[in-house]
This record gives structure tokens, sequence and C-alpha cells, in this order.
């Protein structure tokens, strides 16, 4: 019987594995993709993780993974789909099969949020985008949008702005929630135009996108904007839906746990992302990992 | 086996192929594309003889990536008798295996 299954391998669940590598605990990583490091495979440049000033997103999970290699731990490649926690054994039911152990970290991350908009979903894959480190190089030369105002929006225009002839941000509010470094960076930048206090209405065009539609939240106004490009950064959601039922969330789908991990079901607990939390970056992530590996060693203590 | 189609072999190894080819579209700097890369070599040998499978570097082949409108990676696309009839956006291996099936037969 395992002592541990940790669900994902972004940033928390590799430095749960680290830990629990070196806590020589006898356990499985389980990952969806078939490569590690979750949300910051599509980060262009990850500036705030100390030690490792404007490194790439995709090099961060290289080292992370390459990190956990040395200890000689594999991953399983499989996509969670329910779990079965009532007993002293926890079951986690894959589409590769069922994986039993003791206690279970659930590192499942979040993945961006869809805004709903007119066109968004028909438009997908072209013209509407929501990783603007893949897409970008595509609208060099040409006009884009990013809609949103928090750290990775602004990132994205910030990104885009070297390739693109104009950026425009559309932003609900008439300000941003971006770390400053980074609006000062933007709001410097020629080709961005700040389109404040809007909201997007509708993507439009036939089999790509030729415009966008946005609504002015103060007087009602609509502007149509003719561009190629739509970058959605409007935050994200857990990826939470197989753990449904079997553990107590919040509205939003986030799994209750503090910085212990500990969740309402004993011998489970969540890490990184997907759990409730002030600050969700790659270094709280690391942290939550550690702390969860700790909580599973006191537990697996007192639960022979 | 996994091709690499470019603009000089295009038409000879994908346009003209007598078996069913599969084409991944697909960038060095995108971190999804690199996700699909072990998921294509399995499909690659396990679908060898029946389905053609080959890349396409974006940054080095421009104007293919635009016939094909290609606006967003990874991009993957099925062609069968020099015709596209079937394209698949985004980091999807299930999605791309069942496709596999259904063209090798």
């Amino acid at each position: 019987m395992l002592d541990l299954i940790i669900i994902g391998a972004g940033p928390a669940g590799l430095a749960a594995a680290i830990y629990a590598a070196r806590a020589r605990l006898d356990f499985l990583v389980i990952e969806q993709n078939y490569i590690n490091g979750g949300q910051i495979m599509d980060t262009y440049e990850v500036d705030n993780y100390p030690g490792l000033p404007g490194i790439s997103g995709m090099d961060l999970a290289e080292k992370m993974s390459s990190h956990l290699e040395r200890f000689g731990v594999e991953i399983q490649n499989a996509g969670v789909e329910d779990l079965d926690l009532a007993g002293d054994v926890k079951r986690v039911i894959t589409d590769e099969g069922v994986f039993e152990a003791k206690t279970v970290i659930i590192a499942s991350g979040a993945m961006h949020a869809h805004l709903g908009a007119e066109g968004e979903e028909r438009l997908g894959g072209r013209g509407v985008s929501y990783c603007a480190t893949c897409d970008g190089a595509f609208y060099r030369g040409k006009e884009a949008c990013v809609i949103g105002g928090g750290n990775v929006a602004v990132e994205d225009a910030i990104f885009l702005a070297r390739g693109c002839s104009k950026v425009y941000v559309v932003h609900r509010r008439d300000e941003l929630r971006a770390d400053r470094i980074l609006q000062d960076e933007l709001l410097s930048l020629p080709n961005v135009e700040m389109v404040w206090n809007s909201n997007l209405k509708s993507v439009n065009g036939e089999n790509s996108v030729s415009s966008i539609t946005v609504v002015n939240k103060l007087d009602g106004a609509e502007r149509e904007i003719p561009l190629s490009g739509c970058f959605i950064a409007v935050g994200i959601e857990p990826r939470s839906s197989f753990a449904k039922n079997h553990i107590s969330m919040d509205e939003k789908g986030y799994i209750i746990a503090d910085e212990t991990g500990t969740t309402n079901v004993p011998g489970v607990y969540a890490a990184g992302d997907v759990r409730t939390k002030q600050l969700r970056q790659v270094l709280t992530a690391a942290a939550d990992g550690a702390n969860a590996v700790t909580s599973v060693q006191h537990y697996l203590l007192t639960h022979k | 086996m996994v091709y690499h189609f470019d603009e000089s072999n295009f038409e000879a190894e994908v346009l003209k192929s007598e078996l069913p080819v599969f084409v991944d579209f697909y960038a060095d700097w995108c971190g999804p594309c690199k996700m699909m890369s072990p998921v294509i070599d399995k499909l690659a040998a396990k679908f060898d003889g029946k389905i053609k499978v080959g890349k396409v570097n974006v940054d080095d082949n421009m104007d293919l990536a635009q016939q094909f409108q290609i606006v967003s990676i990874p991009n993957m696309v099925f062609i069968r008798n020099g015709e596209l009839v079937d394209r698949v956006i985004g980091a999807n291996p299930k999605e791309i295996e069942k496709k596999f099936a259904q063209y090798a037969q």
C-alpha cells in the first residue's frame, strides 16, 4: 500500500514529490499531461521566483522536473476522474485504472477561465486564444487585444506589444490589478491603448477574428475595434471537478484548506492553486507542496 | 517514424501521399507543443503503415502555416488525398488518439 498519491505535477505537486522523496515515502505522482509544469508551461517569463530572475516558464518546469528525476521518481500519466475517500484506504479513479494509498495530496491546479462572450468559443483557435506565448507570434505586425487587468493579462499585453503593431487592453475597471512594475512597463509602451471600464460583448468574424465589440460600462456605448487576435486573460478556475461531492469547496470550486493543506477529509490535503488562498503563484504553490507533505507525515505517524 | 515536412517536400510527402497524413504544426517556444510531442511519437509508432505522421516548424515555414490558417498552436491537421479533412487545435491527446483510430480505417 502506497503512503501517498500526489495528483498533479505542477509546482505544488513537484515540490510535494521532492519532499516526499526526501522523506522516503512510498508514493506516486499522477499527471494528466505528458509533460510536467502545469500552468507555467504557458508562461513566457517567471520573474518573481527567488534565485531565478527572468526564467521562462518552460525552463522552470524543466528544472523542477529534472530535480525530481534525481530521486528516481516516475510519473503516472492519467486523468483523474473520481475519488473514493470514505475509508482509511483512499482510492483515486483514473482513465488508466484505480490507484490506492493511505493519503492523497490534491495539487491539480487551475486553468484559464472563459468569459462566455458571443463568438468566443466559435472562434477559439481562430483568433481567440488563451495563451499569448503560444500564439502571439502569429500576430506579428497585426493588431490584437488582451481582455483582463491582472498579472497575466498585463504580461501578455507587454509580450504581444513586442511584435504587434497595436495592442488594446480591455479592462472592466479603471485601474489594473497587476503588480505595479508590470503596469508601469505596460503604460510606457507606445503601441498599447487602454480601453477602460469596458466589457467584451462579442468577438466577430466568420472563419477568423476580424473585430471585437466592447461596451463601456459607464455610458453603455458600444465600440467595434477591428483586429485579428483576441487574447483572453480573465483569471483562472480550479481543476477540481473530480473531487466534487467528496471534499468541501468554496462556491468557485476551490478546495477549502489552510496552509497546512488540511481539508475536511482526514488524510486528504490540498496544495497550490486548487486550494483557497490569497495569492496563487509558483512560489506559494511550491510552499504548499512542502507543507502538505509535512501534514501527510504527521497523519501517517498517528494512523498506523 | 515522424517526418519533418517543410515547404520543399510538402507537396510530394503530404499532398501526394497514398496514406492519410497527420501534420503537427508546432514551434520550439510553445509549451503545449512540447507536451504533445511524446504523444505524437507514440501514435506514429502505433499507426505505422496506416497514417503518415510528420511535423512542420511554423517559424521556418510561415507560408505553409499561413496556407493552413494556423494562428494557434499546437494545431494538428489530417490530410487525405491532398485535402484537409480534419483539424484539432490545442494539446488534447485523447481527441488526437480518437481521430488517428478513425483515419486509420
